[in-house]
């Protein structure tokens, strides 16, 4: 019998999981995938957003400023990047600036540290490469980027190393409660009791609370798509487009390795698991991003990929108790900027569990987790490190320049990694401009004799992505 | 520890320019290689075709390569296996990184980069769809294959029609894959005749000139294809759509040189061909530095490679022997004329030549019965008669002494109809 059962393991379900670790807790997080991390939480722009776009007075917006705040010391914490980069949304005549002003007040009524409004000189000043032009734009400080799937990970396992069990391949298919206990169980009919569940399942978060009860929100699918552009000194910043009534343009914004990110469109999707891209939605994307910034050359894209985000009607999280059955919580059509507001969100749900369960905080708690980056390290550490373990000192991914240490050591961990991309989300072996073409056959290797798996064995990505036959 | 000569990369270019070298008489030279043994992409082409120039005989890769490794070890050749290069620093030092030696810093008074070239991939081209496993680079499936012994599917589609594409068209089909195709963007291949006689003929797979894969279908594996034919701008048709049902995609698209080493270098760098910009000693803008191989541009040949390599090494042994102020710094650039996309090299010190440059160039698209037009300051200079060019084959001009001295500092090299 456990505490709590938290339903996904995205980005919401593993803040709140850790979150919760912290407390005299028995948590189990479920997830259908054969890893965390395999929804929205894995495909987004990675952007902690400084919170001039939400109405005021919503949760929403509380909730962005708040999480924003929290990023330095969770990514310090758990050894996650994480950089305050700045944004800038960029008008380019009269009514832009007009809207750049209602953007600018509702920063301020927003509590948005820092945001102000800078002219073209200024904005020049710092991001040369932008397209002529611009007249002014707002300036928003806060806005940070942050490694999305390495925080989601890291997250994850440090709530193992707290206690917390994770299942994965665990498809929830049936709810049902008895009196206190709810009994939780899988497609493959493996049952977990709780006195508490936590639906944080995403897209598919009304479809879990209809097991239980019938729900009248609506969560809908809305695709976004992306370039992601090999490494190029191009912004610093993260640019927007100031919105107008021809939308709202896209992103461009470097990511934290250095690559550039450009995206996303936005388009309904009946099947929420729809990660395809296609040629209008790249050539849309393409041709509004190059209004913004026009040296961008696509032909440095390396890869392309698209997330779906969970929206509801009203624009706002679902989030709280049932209000049918007690002790079922929904945290879920948690779109955009979800990943931000995602450590305030877990706060709002540790208040609402401490209280009902009246548990005491942990004092063995361990808050850190380490994590090699070899790149990072002076010379004399490298040397020490290769001195002490000599896998260190050889270079798997040429790419990224990631070490055959830091992909056993990406296998190894608590959460280690069991497919070819879970060694990429954790360590960026395969992630560089030739995809894995090069290191691909090594991280296989690794990946079977660390695994006792065979060749055939070994997956891509998802079950049944295998690459070998 | 300081080397006359480091030579970055042991694939066949790595491997001819140092022995060059060493047999011009250069000392202490070092040869590194990340991996696990010398012989670069040839260790994977295990078919036959290489050396026919070099060696008046056909071998297969890894007997081209041991050719040269045999020569070497007669030599006091050193070389440093999984070793890898991070980092060339201004003052030309070379930092390694292996197990043995941890992260170590090397002084070289010349360097040949030779670091070969790595293949473009999905992104490159945003080939739309879902992401699965059994997209994969024809490089990568060629290294399982060959390399490895795997399988890797049971039945595939080729995109791209240039040699790699149609041999591992013939060694997928050996190893009892299927294949249902091979696709190709341009309105003919890309790869020699013989080529596609023996690898696609031969088994009967067909080849869809002016097509391209218009989509990637499948959640896990691989489950379908879509391809599309091509208008005259190379955009797919609507309604053209063809669907096989493959589990493997293989992709053979194009090579980049790599010089990834090189980028944060204030070195001469050519867009054209991807690879630094060197006259006619394979010297870079930085003295001292060479290249040559796939990496300086990407070769049709291995023997060209290894051609080129030679005259590399030849230059470094000349750099470090001469006392440089004697040389004239009387520099002749070389212009892209109509119909050329590139030329290595791209400048030539005339002082430095002995007798004759080698001059190396790729056209735009076919030509049939025109001539190749040397200019210089609108004076013609010589003409080449050229019954058939392609893109995918490197053309190569041979200028004489003679000739650049008639020139001022540029020169054009042009393709033109018979009748001009
Ligand atoms: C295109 C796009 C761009 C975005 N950009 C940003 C941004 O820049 N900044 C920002 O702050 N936010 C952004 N967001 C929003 C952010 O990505 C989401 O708010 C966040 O990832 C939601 O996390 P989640 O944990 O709710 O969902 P998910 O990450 O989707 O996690 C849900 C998990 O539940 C699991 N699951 C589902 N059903 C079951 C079941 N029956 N049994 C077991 N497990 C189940 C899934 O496998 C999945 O792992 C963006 C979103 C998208 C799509
Ligand atoms: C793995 C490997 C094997 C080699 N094997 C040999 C060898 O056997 N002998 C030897 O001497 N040297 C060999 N070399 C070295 C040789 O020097 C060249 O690398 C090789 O000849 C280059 O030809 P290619 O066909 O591979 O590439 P390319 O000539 O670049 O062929 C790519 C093709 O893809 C097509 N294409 C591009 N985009 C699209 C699209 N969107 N849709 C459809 N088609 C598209 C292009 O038009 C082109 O025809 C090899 C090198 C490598 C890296």
């Amino acid at each position: 019998m456990r505490d709590v059962i938290v339903i996904g393991s995205g980005i919401i379900g593993s803040n709140i999981a850790r979150e919760l670790s912290k407390y005299d807790l028995k948590i189990t997080i479920v997830d259908k995938e054969n890893d965390v991390c395999k929804g929205a939480s894995k495909a987004n722009s990675a952007i902690v957003h400084g919170g001039h776009d939400p109405e005021s007075n919503t949760l929403v917006a509380k909730l962005n400023v708040e999480g924003n705040e929290m990023f330095e010391e969770l990514c310090k914490d758990l050894s996650v990047p994480f950089k305050r980069n700045g944004a800038l949304v960029v008008g380019f005549n009269d009514d832009d600036k007009k809207t750049l002003n209602e953007l600018l007040n509702r920063s301020i009524k927003n509590g948005v540290k820092g945001a102000r409004i800078i002219n073209s000189e200024e904005v020049y000043k710092k991001e040369p490469n932008l397209t002529a032009g611009i007249v002014s734009a707002l300036f928003v400080p806060s806005s940070g980027i942050v490694g999305v799937y390495e925080l989601t990970i890291a997250l994850c396992e440090n709530a193992i190393v707290n206690g917390v069990q994770f299942k994965n391949n665990f498809c929830v298919k049936e709810i049902n409660k008895d009196g206190d206990v709810f009994t939780v169980e899988s497609e493959n009919g493996d049952k977990i009791k709780s006195k508490i569940v936590i639906n944080a399942s995403g897209i598919e978060g009304q479809k879990t609370s209809e097991l239980i009860c019938e729900e009248e929100f609506d969560i809908k699918g809305y695709k976004g798509e992306y370039y992601l552009l090999d490494k190029e000194n191009l912004v610093t910043s993260t640019i927007f487009k100031c919105p107008s009534k021809h939308g709202k343009g896209v992103l461009i914004t470097p990511t934290v390795h250095g690559n550039i990110i450009v995206g996303p469109n936005n388009n309904f999707v009946e099947n929420g698991e729809d990660r395809t891209v296609s040629k209008d939605g790249l050539e849309d994307i393409s041709k509004k991003a190059l209004e913004t910034v026009d040296k961008l050359d696509f032909r440095n894209n390396i890869r392309n990929f698209a997330g779906v985000r969970a929206k509801v009607g009203t624009n706002e999280f679902i989030i709280g108790e049932n209000k049918k059955i007690e002790s079922f919580y929904n945290v879920v059509g948690i779109a955009s900027p979800g990943l931000t507001a995602s450590p305030a969100i877990s706060n709002m749900v540790r208040e609402w569990v401490v209280e009902k369960m009246g548990c005491k905080i942990k004092k063995d708690f361990i808050n850190k987790r380490e994590q090699t980056y070899f790149h990072e390290l002076s010379i004399e550490e490298k040397n020490e490190l290769i001195e002490k373990d000599k896998s260190y000192g050889q270079i798997v991914c040429r790419c990224e320049g990631i070490t055959e240490g830091e992909i056993l050591e990406s296998i190894r961990r608590p959460l280690g990694a069991v497919t070819i991309e879970g060694v990429k989300r954790r360590c960026r072996a395969g992630a560089g401009r030739c995809q894995g073409g090069f290191c691909q056959t090594r991280v296989l290797e690794l990946l079977k004799n660390e695994k006792g798996l065979s060749s055939k064995e070994v997956v891509l990505d998802n079950n049944g992505s295998n690459i070998l036959v | 520890m300081t080397y006359d000569l480091i030579v970055i990369g042991g694939g066949p270019a790595g491997l001819a320019s140092g022995l060059s070298a060493f047999e011009e008489g250069v000392n202490k030279v070092l040869i590194i290689e990340r991996d696990v043994e010398v012989g670069g992409i040839l260790n994977q082409c295990i078919h036959n075709g290489f050396g026919l120039h070099t060696f008046k005989e056909e071998l297969t890769g890894p007997e081209y390569a041991q050719k040269y490794i045999d020569m070497i070890k007669e030599t006091d050749i050193e070389i440093k296996l999984n070793t890898m290069v991070m980092k060339i620093d201004d003052e030309k030092n070379v930092h390694i990184l292996n197990s043995e030696d941890g992260y170590k810093v090397i002084k070289g008074r010349s360097i040949i980069l030779a670091m070969g070239c790595r293949e473009r991939t999905r992104g490159a081209i945003s080939i739309p769809g879902s992401r699965p496993a059994g997209v994969l680079t024809a490089g990568t499936a060629q290294k399982y294959v060959n390399m490895l012994g795997e399988k890797v599917g049971n039945k595939a589609l080729i995109l791209g029609s240039g040699d790699i594409g149609l041999i591992m068209a013939r060694r997928l089909s050996l190893e009892g894959t299927e294949v249902l195709g091979v696709v190709e963007l341009m309105e003919h291949s890309n790869g020699l005749t013989r080529n596609i006689v023996q690898c696609l003929d031969d088994y009967d797979i067909p080849l869809y000139l002016s097509h391209t894969v218009t989509n990637i279908i499948g959640d896990n594996r691989l489950e379908k294809v879509i391809i599309s034919k091509v208008d005259e701008n190379k955009k797919p048709i609507e309604g053209t759509e063809k669907e096989f049902d493959v589990d493997t995609l293989l992709l053979s698209v194009g090579l980049i040189p790599e010089n990834d080493l090189i980028n944060d270098m204030d070195i001469d760098f050519d867009n054209r061909t991807k690879g630094v910009v060197v006259n006619e000693s394979m010297e870079t803008s930085v003295e001292g530095i060479f290249s040559c191989g796939n990496a300086l541009h990407v070769h049709d040949l291995v023997d060209f490679v290894s051609t080129e390599a030679k005259e590399a090494g030849r230059s470094v042994a000349k750099y470090l022997g001469v006392d440089k102020k004697e040389v004239g710094k009387k520099e002749i650039i070389l212009k892209n004329g109509v119909g050329l996309t590139y030329t290595v090299p791209q400048k030539i010190n005339v002082d430095k030549v002995e007798k004759i440059v080698g001059v190396m160039f790729r056209v735009n698209k076919i030509y049939e019965n025109v001539k190749i037009v040397i200019e210089s300051n609108g004076k013609k200079i010589k003409e080449y008669n050229r019954d058939h060019m392609l893109p995918a084959e490197m053309e190569k001009i041979i200028l004489t002494k003679d000739m650049l001295e008639q020139c001022n500092e540029e020169i054009e090299i042009k393709v033109t109809d018979m009748e001009v």
